[in-house]
C-alpha cells in the first residue's frame, strides 16, 4: 500500500515535468512562426532596431509590407504558376498512381510480381542528378510546365501505399460487379475508387504538398521567369535577399526599413494557404503515415 | 539422354510461352492501363540508369549518350585522387551521422512522453503544433533561418543577452552544422513521432497490467514492454534511415550555404549537383552521383542483412 502510493506520487510528479517539457517543446516548435507573424506586421524602422522576442508587432502596426508583397507582380506570376501545376499536376499523378496500384492489386496477372520488383528497385538505387537532367531534356520538357509533372508522375512510395489499400478491399465486391458485366474500368471508377477516399486524400495531400513546396527541379528545369513556381520566387526573395522589386518606389532608410519587414510578410502569405488548410487536413496526414506504415 | 532432357525444356518453354500468352489475353486490359506507368518508370527512371553510363565516357552533348567515347575509371579516379574526396566525404559521414544522433532519438523519446499525457486535448493540440513545421516549404525554413542567424536576428539577440558577441552566423563555418542539424531535429520531431505513437497506441493493456501486478514500476514497464514493443518499428525506420546515409537533404544545404562555409557544409550530393548542373561538368558528375548510389545501395543491404540476422526485422 505504501509502496503503491509512493509510486503513484512519483509519477504524479513525472506527469507535471513532463508536462512541462512538452509546452517548452510546442513553444520551440511554434515560437519561429508567431515571431515571422508579428515581424511581418511590425513598423520596418521599429523592427529593424528592436532585440529579443516578439509576441506582437512592434512600433506602429501596419500591413505596408502586405501591400508591397501583394503588388509585386512575381508573387503573382508563382502564385498563377504553382496553383495551375497543384491542380493539374496532382489530379494526373494521383490518376496514373490509382492505375498502376490497381493493375499491381489484382490476382493472376503474370507480371505483376516483377513490374513490383523492378518498381520497388527504383526506390533504392537510380541514375542520378545528371542522367534525369539530361532525360527529362531529351524530352523536350525544359521550359515548360509539364516538366515539373511529368517526371514525378508516380511516386513508387505512394503507389505501394495505394496498392496496399485497394488490396484490402473484399474481393467479393467485385466478384458481384463481374458477373453484372463489369469490366475493369468499371470496376476501378466505380468500385474501388469510390470506397478508397481516404487512401485519395492522402495521395492527393502527399502530392500536393511536394508540388508546392517543390523548387529545385523548377530552378534546374526552368529559365524562363514567367513559368517560375512560387517557391522559386520566394527564394529570390528569402536566400537571395533580392527584394528591389518591391522596393522600388522607396528613398534609401525606408527601403532598408522595409525590406525586414517584406521578407516576413511574403513568408506569410507564402504559408497562409498551408495555414489555412492545415487544421482540416490533419487528420489526413497521421492517416497517411499510418497507412503507409503497412509494410507494401 | 541429351536429346530426352532437350525435348523436355523444349516442352517447358512452349508451354511457358503459351502460358504467357493466356495470360495477355486474359489480362489485357490490366497491361494497358498500367502501361502509361511502365512508360515512365522506363522514361523517367530507368532511361538515366542507362544514361549513368556517361560516368564511364566522355559525354559530348551532340554527340549523345551512346556516340561519345568510352574512358573507363578515369572519371572516378580522378574524383578519387582530388582534394575534394576526403572533405565531401566526411561532411557527408558526418552531418548524416549527427543528423542520425540527435534526429533518430528524439521523435522516439517525444512519442514516449507525449504517449504518457491522458488529458486527450492537451495532447492533440500538441500534435498539432508539433507537426506543422513538416509543412512548411524548405524556401521558407532557411527563410526563417537566415533572418534568425542574421546579426540582428533573434538568436544573436539571445547570445548577446547571454554576454556573448553577435555574428552572421551562417556565415561562420564552426556553426554550420549545428543549424542545419537543430534545425532539422526542429522540422521533423513531431511529425516523425507519428509512426511511433501509431506503435505505441497498438500495446497490449494486458501486458501493463500483467507487469504492475508483478511490482513493476513506471519506468520498469518502459523499459521492459513499451520499448521491446516498438522495437521493431525503430528497427526498421533505422534501417530505412541508414540507406540515405549519403543523400542527406541537399536541397537545405544548397539553399543555406555559401563558399564560406562551403568547407564544412559541401556534401557529396550538393557537389554532385554544383560540377553537374552549373558547371556542365556532366560526365565527372555522374561519377561522383552514380559511386554515392552505390555505396548508399550497399548501406541499405548491409543495414538490412544485419537486421535480419539480429532482430528476425527486415525489409524484404
Amino acid at each position: 500500500m505504501e509502496n503503491n502510493m509512493k509510486i503513484s506520487k512519483s509519477y504524479r510528479l513525472f506527469q507535471v515535468f513532463n508536462g512541462m517539457i512538452l509546452m517548452a517543446l510546442c513553444f520551440v516548435t511554434i515560437y519561429p512562426i508567431i515571431y515571422v507573424i508579428a515581424a511581418s506586421f511590425s513598423d520596418g524602422a521599429a523592427l529593424v532596431s528592436h532585440t529579443g522576442f516578439l509576441f506582437k508587432p512592434v512600433g506602429k502596426a501596419n500591413v505596408d509590407a502586405f501591400k508591397a508583397v501583394l503588388n509585386n507582380p512575381n508573387i503573382f506570376i508563382g502564385y498563377r504558376n504553382t496553383l495551375m501545376v497543384l491542380t493539374l499536376g496532382t489530379t494526373f499523378m494521383v490518376m496514373m498512381t490509382s492505375l498502376g496500384a490497381y493493375v499491381l492489386s489484382r490476382r493472376n496477372v503474370k507480371w505483376k510480381n516483377i513490374i513490383m520488383m523492378l518498381i520497388v528497385f527504383t526506390m533504392f538505387f537510380e541514375g542520378g542528378l545528371v542522367p534525369f537532367f539530361l532525360q527529362v531534356q531529351a524530352l523536350h520538357l525544359t521550359d515548360t510546365l509539364f516538366s515539373l509533372v511529368l517526371p514525378f508522375s508516380v511516386n513508387a512510395y505512394n503507389l505501394i501505399i495505394m496498392r496496399t489499400s485497394f488490396a484490402a478491399i473484399p474481393y467479393s465486391l467485385e466478384e458481384s460487379a463481374k458477373v453484372d458485366g463489369a469490366r475493369h474500368w468499371t470496376i476501378l471508377f466505380k468500385i474501388i475508387l469510390p470506397l478508397s477516399k481516404p487512401v485519395i486524400a492522402v495521395m492527393v495531400l502527399y502530392y500536393g504538398v511536394a508540388i508546392w513546396n517543390g523548387w529545385f527541379w523548377a530552378s534546374v528545369f526552368l529559365t524562363d521567369r514567367n513559368l517560375y513556381p512560387l517557391q522559386l520566387v520566394l527564394r529570390e526573395i528569402l536566400i537571395a535577399n533580392d527584394t528591389s522589386s518591391m522596393t522600388a518606389n522607396q528613398d534609401v532608410i525606408d527601403t532598408v526599413n522595409i525590406a525586414e519587414t517584406i521578407k516576413y510578410a511574403t513568408i506569410v502569405v507564402s504559408t497562409v494557404p498551408i495555414l489555412l488548410v492545415y487544421p482540416f487536413l490533419q487528420r489526413y496526414f497521421v492517416k497517411g503515415v499510418m497507412i503507409g506504415a503497412v509494410k507494401g | 539422354m541429351r536429346s530426352v532432357k532437350r525435348s523436355i525444356t523444349g516442352k517447358g518453354i512452349v508451354l511457358f510461352l503459351q502460358g504467357v500468352r493466356k495470360d495477355f489475353k486474359m489480362n489485357r486490359t490490366l497491361y494497358l492501363m498500367i502501361l502509361p506507368v511502365i512508360l515512365y518508370f522506363i522514361l523517367f527512371k530507368y532511361m538515366p540508369m542507362y544514361g549513368a553510363s556517361i560516368a564511364f565516357k566522355n559525354y559530348v552533348p551532340v554527340k549523345g549518350i551512346s556516340g561519345s567515347a568510352w574512358t573507363g575509371f578515369t572519371h572516378f579516379t580522378r574524383f578519387f585522387n582530388s582534394v575534394y574526396f576526403i572533405r565531401l566525404f566526411k561532411n557527408t559521414l558526418i552531418i548524416s551521422l549527427q543528423t542520425i544522433l540527435w534526429g533518430f532519438p528524439a521523435p522516439i523519446i517525444f512519442a514516449l512522453l507525449l504517449n504518457e499525457i491522458r488529458t486527450k486535448w492537451f495532447k492533440s493540440s500538441i500534435q498539432l503544433m508539433t507537426y506543422l513545421p513538416h509543412f512548411l516549404s524548405m524556401v521558407v525554413i532557411v527563410g526563417m533561418i537566415k533572418e534568425f542567424t542574421s546579426t540582428n536576428g533573434l538568436i544573436n539577440d539571445i547570445i548577446v543577452f547571454f554576454g556573448g558577441e553577435a555574428n552572421a552566423l551562417l556565415q561562420k563555418p564552426d556553426v554550420f552544422r549545428t543549424i542545419y542539424v537543430s534545425s532539422e531535429v526542429w522540422q521533423t520531431i513531431g511529425w516523425n513521432s507519428i509512426i511511433y505513437l501509431a506503435a505505441l497506441s497498438g500495446i497490449d493493456e494486458q501486458l501493463y497490467e500483467a507487469a504492475r501486478i508483478d511490482g513493476a514500476n513506471r519506468w520498469k514497464q518502459t523499459i521492459h514492454i513499451t520499448l521491446p514493443s516498438i522495437r521493431s518499428t525503430i528497427i526498421i525506420l533505422l534501417i530505412l534511415r541508414m540507406g540515405r546515409i549519403l543523400t542527406i537533404g541537399f536541397e537545405k544545404i544548397i539553399l543555406m550555404y555559401n563558399p564560406a562555409t562551403y568547407r564544412v557544409a559541401d556534401v557529396i550530393s550538393t557537389y554532385v549537383y554544383r560540377t553537374g548542373l552549373l558547371e556542365m561538368n556532366f560526365s565527372y558528375s555522374t561519377a561522383i552521383g552514380l559511386f554515392n548510389a552505390v555505396i548508399n545501395f550497399s548501406f541499405i543491404l548491409v543495414a538490412n542483412r544485419l537486421s535480419r540476422r539480429y532482430s528476425e526485422t527486415s525489409l524484404w
